[in-house]
């Protein structure tokens, strides 16, 4: 039995889990919510490395793989590196060198997800604390546009609403909890309030908040996108007699109408209330290591996602570097993707242009995007198989641990082979 | 390695502008040496810089590239056959400052906090830093063990959890910032001096700060307690100063050094009733620390232009978020500390930003012994670190100040002594404030000097000392500084004329510190309490492992350890 190994499904990155191991395998998962423990014991893997020829995808070794993925992102002219949220951050930095090598541009998970939580940042920056100091402190807390009863499921019980901590001795019982949301949620059945929205009205809700706080509200409208004023005057009532508030936010609110802007508004409305008490906000990211691959970039390249080597020094200009927009213009003329699933995930006419072009896949299982492939390369499951970094979505830092051996190569010796190959064939 | 005929100046060996060779083998400055030889002929020679306080890897830094995309596109490089891409200039990225420190002849730079829980980021980034041997502060003024020791009176408990969170850091010394401030800004409150309550804990910070400091000592550390004074950036702000220093008076040092060392002082020297009548109270300090032996203090000078604020004191941050109307971020970290990052400008027509300018050169020129007071810019806090030459000129050279005290605003004349100062430092002053001094002043034995077995860190630049009057020639002085003609890091030549050569890897140095085992086993049973009610982390995975640390410099300090003996025996429980 290994003890206390990490999660490597959501964001929580919960670090407790009891990982039974036996013949070189995992044979159970203690611990873990049933999406964490379906990861963990993994499921239709990549046998071996493939090589698309004339429309099928033939057996290959790792040698010729990697010379394939070379070759590809040598002869590209716009080359994209794809993925890395649900790898550890040496991996990551390993795609970072490469892009630099090859002049690609290098994007995250985060453009389709929290990236207008980052561009709201931005403009606003971000009062936050980590999920330790929401579980010791915290007696309000607010998901606006998240779920996680059911995209988080241990995030309650570990950090927010029901854990217990110094100031927070009677756990639930001591706390309120509130959600807003577009529909009735499992999180919203648990909640002591629930402030249903008409969807994409989050910006105008939030405007109204922060006129009311700030001694506005007899210009504030009776109703404001169908909610009646006094219910408004009422929640920021409760945020402002709050000893210790928390927002945590998610795709609810960053891919609603307003996107970025209402994430600014949000971010600057808790700034506010930290002139009447104690509020933080969190975003409520998604795979394990996108705040990972978000800090490794910003520490190499000064930004967290969507930047652009082209020139030989990093450019960042979200909806022009951003995957998405490269391959709408039909600009991208090669992918390398890495730990993500664009062709399950992107929009449609995305999804078919990045079927035009080469797509080199690093990943351990087959997905929708091995379909699409010309190169497929199969890898270690990094925090099962491989030891790394990731990020919480708080932003701390953990070491992943190696439970078993692997036949297969780590992502981040995937990464370097690749790039040993850029090396030999440059010269 | 051979440097030959370069005008030395190495003031911890009483060498003051002599014409010598400098011969480098295996790294270290030796009697004689083989291999390439290089002209230094009249050149000015010293030992490579020492940064003792800089902001440069970890979570706070990190969050001021991610919220200031403006800043990085500041300082774009593109990448070459040597160096990688850079890009920013008050938060460069991690490249950048690696390759900016050796063109200026730097060749080591300490991290000034980081919270233990988070300190595997900072070693995370300290990895991807090219070239400088660094190391980190952990910060230990807010920690709740920390303040029940204190509270508790347990100083030897409070010696081995300092020992145990150096350890699980990998840090090399004891940062206090706002002692209490952190935990209070935790519920959104902060500790107004030395003796108001931190909530909840019953404890003051000035028995935060005097137990940290006795506990220092008791283990012997290299470096004396980091301290960030209760109430920094406040008008008024300067009895806390005295009164802190005052307070550690007492506490006897256990190595030849200071018993504290005060960051970025500038920010502490602050008079007036509120910022209308803001006023210079730099005379006062550097009265005080020519009185006073058992303190040092670096200068945090500001420099006018942008900057970005980064500092553990949390509630300070958002008070410069609000007065500025500047974007603010802010991160509380369980159990330990708190923290913001605020971008701002420095405008040399704003009345406190042309005092705070000046206070910053008051200290370094009325302070008469330049071994207690050291070159910062707090960077990115008062400026970045890019901008030492410009402050040395001003330092050197009196015309240059009278030319900048022109052009900045007039309550400089009227608020501060700095129009009245005469002092011109010479480059002896210089060599102590860069490098002989921070390296002295962190417990550095092989840094900042030239002695046989001193580190291979050498400093050339285009100046002929014999030649030149750094009064009249201050441009040429400030260009200089900013290129060396060479830096040599560890005998291998990093950089020549603002080029970079090569980029070797930087080690990392961290504190290892033995305790006596009753007290670990006291302290360890504290602490799995504490993680099992209140980390949100397990104990197991909460110590910075050794793979994050690649090339590390561990210095030992505690109890002495024979050869041969099982360290377990002493120290605190590894696997923790």
């Amino acid at each position: 039995m290994t003890e206390d190994v990490l999660c490597t499904f959501c964001g929580c990155l919960c670090d407790d889990l009891r990982v039974e191991v036996a013949d070189g395998r995992v044979q159970k998962v203690r611990g873990a919510c049933r999406l964490g423990a379906s990861k963990i014991m993994g499921h239709d893997r990549i046998k071996t490395p493939m090589i698309r020829e004339d429309g099928v995808l033939r057996e290959a070794t790792y040698d010729q793989a990697c010379a394939r993925a070379a070759q590809i992102l040598l002869k590209a002219k716009r080359p994209v590196l794809y993925g890395w949220a649900s790898t550890s951050c040496e991996a990551d930095r390993k795609g970072i060198l490469l892009a630099e090598e090859v002049g690609g541009v290098m994007d995250t998970t985060a453009t389709v997800c929290h990236g207008p939580s980052i561009l709201g940042i931005e403009e606003k920056g971000l009062a936050g604390a980590t999920l330790g100091q929401v579980k010791n402190r915290a007696d309000l807390i607010i998901f606006w546009g998240c779920n996680p009863a059911e995209a988080h499921p241990r995030h309650a019980l570990r950090y927010s609403s029901n854990a217990c901590g110094r100031f927070t001795p009677e756990g639930r019982s001591g706390r309120k909890v509130m959600v807003v949301d577009v529909r009735e949620t499992r999180s919203a059945k648990n909640a002591d309030k629930f402030l249903r929205l008409i969807p994409g009205t989050d910006y105008e809700v939030i405007s109204a908040m922060r006129m009311i706080l700030g001694g506005k509200a007899d210009v504030v409208p009776e109703t404001v996108a169908g909610l009646p004023k006094t219910q408004l005057v009422e929640t920021v009532e409760i945020m402002k007699n709050a000893r210790f508030g928390v927002i945590f936010f998610g795709l609810g609110m960053t891919h609603s109408r307003g996107r970025y802007k209402n994430v600014d508004n949000a971010l600057s409305l808790v700034a506010e209330l930290n002139a009447f008490t104690k509020f933080v906000v969190m975003a409520m990211r998604g795979h394990y290591n996108v705040a990972g691959i978000g800090q490794v970039m910003a520490c190499a390249s000064g930004y967290p996602m969507s930047v652009d080597y082209s020139r030989g020094a990093p450019y960042f200009n979200p909806g022009e570097t951003t995957i998405c927009d490269l391959l709408n213009r039909k600009e991208a003329d090669a992918a390398l993707v890495i730990a993500a699933d664009p062709a399950s995930n992107f929009p449609r006419s995305t999804v078919e242009a990045l079927a035009e072009v080469p797509v080199i896949q690093i990943d351990p299982f087959e997905n929708p995007t091995t379909l699409l492939a010309d190169v497929v390369i199969p890898s270690a499951i990094a925090g099962v198989e491989a030891e790394g970094t990731a990020y919480r979505m708080d932003g701390m830092c953990l070491r992943l641990r190696k439970l078993v051996d692997s036949e297969f190569p780590s992502d981040e010796a995937i990464l370097q082979r690749i790039i040993d190959n850029v090396r030999r064939l440059r010269a | 390695m051979i440097i030959r005929g370069g005008i030395v100046y190495d003031p911890a060996n009483g060498i003051y502008g002599e014409e010598m060779d400098l011969f480098i083998e295996g790294g270290r400055i030796a009697e004689e040496a083989a291999g390439p030889e290089l002209d230094a002929s009249g050149l000015l020679v010293m030992p490579g810089g020492v940064d003792a306080h800089s902001h440069i890897a970890g979570t706070k830094v990190n969050t001021g590239r991610i919220m200031r995309p403006d800043d990085s596109r500041m300082g774009t490089e593109p990448r070459n056959p040597v160096c990688r891409p850079c890009t920013g200039y008050t938060v460069p990225n991690c490249y950048a400052i690696g390759y900016r420190y050796a063109r200026m002849g730097y060749t080591t730079a300490f991290e000034a906090a980081t919270p233990i829980i988070n300190a595997r980021h900072t070693h995370e980034e300290l990895e991807e830093i090219p070239i400088l041997d660094k190391g980190a502060l952990t910060l230990f003024g807010s920690n709740w063990t920390v303040l029940e020791c204190v509270r508790d009176k347990d100083l030897a408990k409070l010696a081995a959890y300092v020992a145990w969170g150096l350890r699980a850091s990998r840090g090399y010394g004891v940062k206090i910032v706002n002692p209490g401030g952190g935990e209070a800004w935790g519920f959104g409150a902060n500790v107004k001096g030395l003796y108001d309550t931190v909530p909840n804990f019953d404890v003051i910070p000035a028995e935060i700060i005097e137990s940290l400091a006795k506990a220092n000592e008791m283990l012997g550390l290299p470096h004396s307690i980091h301290l960030h004074f209760n109430n920094l950036g406040k008008p008024g702000n300067y009895t806390t100063a005295i009164e802190t220093l005052d307070l550690l008076k007492g506490v006897q040092a256990s190595r030849m050094r200071q018993v504290v060392h005060i960051a970025h002082m500038q920010f502490s020297a602050y008079g007036g009733t509120g910022w209308k009548d803001f006023e210079s109270k730099g005379p006062a300090i550097a009265d005080y620390f020519n009185r006073h032996s058992h303190a040092t203090m670096d200068l945090g000078m500001v420099l006018f232009g942008p900057a970005t604020t980064m500092t553990a004191d949390g509630p300070l941050e958002y008070a410069n978020s609000r007065l500025l109307h500047a974007k603010w971020a802010n991160c509380d970290y369980e159990l330990e500390d708190s923290s913001g990052v605020v971008p701002l400008v420095y405008g040399r027509k704003m009345p406190i930003n042309a005092i705070q300018w000046a206070i910053g050169l008051e200290l370094a020129l009325m302070t008469k012994d330049p071994w207690k007071v050291i070159m910062t810019t707090d960077h990115p806090n008062g400026a970045p670190f890019v901008n030492y030459p410009e402050v040395i000129a001003l330092l050197m050279s009196r015309p240059k100040r009278e030319e900048e005290i022109a052009t900045v605003h007039e309550l400089v004349k009227s608020r501060t002594a700095l129009p009245t100062l005469e002092r011109e430092m010479d480059w002896t002053d210089i060599a102590v404030m860069t490098r002989a001094g921070p390296a002295r002043i962190l417990g550095l034995e092989d840094k900042g000097h030239l002695g046989k077995g001193a580190d291979g860190d050498v400093a050339v630049y285009n100046l002929r000392p014999d030649e030149i009057d750094p009064s009249r020639d201050h441009a040429l002085v400030k260009a200089a500084l900013a290129k060396a003609r060479y830096t040599i890091k560890g005998g291998t030549l990093v950089a020549r004329d603002g080029e970079i050569l090569s980029a070797p890897p930087g080690r990392t140095y961290w504190v290892d510190a033995g305790v006596a085992e009753a007290d670990a086993n006291r302290l360890m049973a504290d602490l799995k309490d504490k993680f099992d009610r209140y980390y949100s982390i397990q104990i197991s995975n909460y110590m910075v492992q050794d793979a994050y640390i690649s090339h590390p410099n561990v210095i030992r300090a505690g109890l002495q350890v024979r050869e041969g003996e099982d360290r377990s025996s002493h120290a605190l429980a590894r696997e923790a």
